[in-house]
């Protein structure tokens, strides 16, 4: 018989705590659906979309009622678009966005990701058409997830493709001004992209992976906080076995609900992505977990130190419990979706600086976080080219999903609604980088090696 | 397969009778049952095999659910794999 005490405690994370499977993708080649005729090629990618994902969610439904944890998102990621945009040159790729859409309804997911390029070296057939086609893409549709990859540690940074993304997120948030500049939050610019990703709005289903995949991202930041504080007044070292000992239980649930989705729908086992996903509820917080290890906010003194700890412990917890380990994996801090980074940046504990040095210990990067509407597109790509640097150095992803607030500045607000959540303007430095921006070319690739 | 019936709520006549009767009633193979009273609340955690005769896992689980609306109990029907998975290695 199991220990009623360990029954109990389970419920009690579910119920009070907030642990849940956050999302269940299904990654989906493309690449057997190209064809230089874009209306074929559309008509293809819907068939094999509504194909293979037509018991998705019911399948995640069915899994969620009988083992009791709520699993929040079935979604889908497919093959970057660009890599099948590439056959019909001269056509306009939105069009496949159009395509994902229909798609993404029909089969009831909420979010379906791989409107994306990846340019980390050079910019091949289809992307340049592709990242321009974003801002009128991410307008046109509501469920599309779009992602660039502008560098690697292995490549340096694309500073061509940084100069164009300022402008294309700044154009995104433009023709959706008058939906809280919505697109913007669906459009992630990263260096180091994993291809296995199955969190919004940056995941695709990387050229390297299986025809179909089932990969699932674990939640539960309420859980390690609830322990934390149970834990009491210990030293460092009892935190982090804290958040191990927790991370390794939510792992457990995620590796769960992934074989048992794998076997159900007949797909591969891909990966499970360690992260604690914040949401904008209370009690679901990754700020409020640095708060319980002893912060008076999130931003103070010692914020980047707590988060390393986090992190480190998350991943040291979770890689024990699940077969495969793959994704962001670590601690998200996206401001607008995480209800104390909400309060930290209104009060003014949290800036961007003090995230830009945070992404250098944790999972992704600047993440949803609402800037002054009078930003420059070339401010814009500065502080991509920044995060990218961060990412190509330390060999890790990092990413940024800015939002510019058209229309807006410090001290108001945007809301998104739902796990988009809202956020406050955040004021970034005014100072131009825009003779360095326009350049152009590639910013050499770090030394790794020389290690002897 | 076997499933974890827990049940949470104000002490009462007839709490584990009207569960049991339920599973009896649903063709489910009662296997092990502990329950204990913390502060007033009763706890009982029950301990369940689905047969061929069950009904349908969902069915049984809103059955049941609706058994601890009426009785203002909180009735929770897992599969026990999510209990192995988390507290087991």
């Amino acid at each position: 018989m199991i220990n009623s005490k360990d029954i109990l405690e389970t419920l009690k994370m579910i119920e009070d705590e907030h642990l849940d499977v956050r999302t269940i993708t299904m990654g989906i080649s493309l690449l057997d659906c190209i064809d230089p005729d874009i209306d074929a090629a559309c008509s293809k990618i819907y068939d094999k979309i509504c194909r293979y994902a037509s018991n998705l969610v019911r399948t995640g439904d069915d899994i969620a009622a009988e083992y009791g944890v709520p699993i929040v998102h079935k979604r889908i990621s497919v093959t970057p678009i660009a890599m099948v945009a590439a056959a019909c040159p001269s056509k306009n790729p939105v069009k496949f966005a159009r395509t994902l859409e229909r798609a993404a309804q029909s089969i009831g997911v909420n979010f379906v990701g791989g409107y994306s390029a990846l340019v980390h070296k050079g910019f091949g057939p289809g992307d340049y058409a592709l990242i321009q086609s974003i801002p009128e893409a991410l307008s046109e549709t509501e469920h599309v997830c779009s992602s660039v990859n502008i560098g690697s540690t292995k490549t340096g940074l694309n500073m061509d493709a940084v100069a164009m993304m300022g402008r294309i997120v700044r154009q995104t948030a433009e023709m959706t001004a008058d939906r809280d500049c919505i697109g913007a939050a669906k459009l992630v610019v990263f260096c180091n992209a994993p291809e296995d990703n199955p969190f919004m709005a940056g995941a695709f289903h990387g050229p390297g992976e299986p025809d179909c995949v089932i990969n699932v991202g674990v939640s539960g930041p309420g859980v390690v906080s609830a322990a934390i504080h149970k834990a009491g007044n210990c030293d460092i070292a009892a935190l982090a076995e804290t958040v191990k000992r927790t991370a390794f239980k939510i792992t457990r649930v995620g590796q769960l609900v992934a074989s048992e989705a794998a076997r159900r729908l007949s797909v591969p086992f891909g990966i499970v992505d360690l992260s604690l996903a914040p949401t904008p509820a209370v009690g679901d917080s990754v700020a409020r977990i640095l708060e319980e290890m002893g912060l008076e906010h999130c931003g103070a003194p010692g914020t980047t130190a707590c988060l390393a700890l986090l992190n480190d412990a998350v991943k040291k917890g979770g890689v024990m419990a699940s077969s495969h380990v793959g994704g962001l994996s670590g601690a998200f801090i996206p401001v607008s979706e995480d209800e104390g980074m909400i309060e930290a940046a209104r009060c003014g504990a949290l800036t961007i600086e003090k995230l830009e040095a945070m992404t250098a210990v944790c999972s992704v990067g600047l993440d949803m976080i609402v800037v002054p509407g009078d930003i420059t597109a070339e401010a814009i790509s500065g502080v991509i080219a920044d995060e990218a640097a961060i990412g190509m150095v330390n060999s890790k992803t990092t990413a940024v999903r800015l939002i510019p607030a058209i229309g807006k500045k410090v001290g108001e607000e945007l809301s998104f609604g739902g796990l988009l959540g809202s956020g406050p303007v955040m004021p970034v430095n005014t100072c131009s980088p825009a003779k360095f921006i326009s350049r152009g070319g590639r910013l050499p690739a770090p030394l790794q090696s020389l290690k002897n | 397969m076997r499933a974890v019936i827990s049940v949470i709520g104000k002490d009462m006549v007839g709490i584990l009778a009207a569960v049991s009767a339920e599973c009896a009633a649903s063709k489910m193979n009662i296997t092990d049952v502990t329950q204990s009273i913390l502060q007033d609340m009763f706890v009982m955690i029950m301990m369940v095999e689905f047969t061929q005769d069950s009904i349908p896992f969902a069915e049984f689980s809103a059955r049941l659910t609706q058994l601890g609306a009426e009785k203002g109990l909180d009735i929770h029907v897992m599969h026990e794999d999510i209990f192995n998975s988390m507290h087991r290695i």
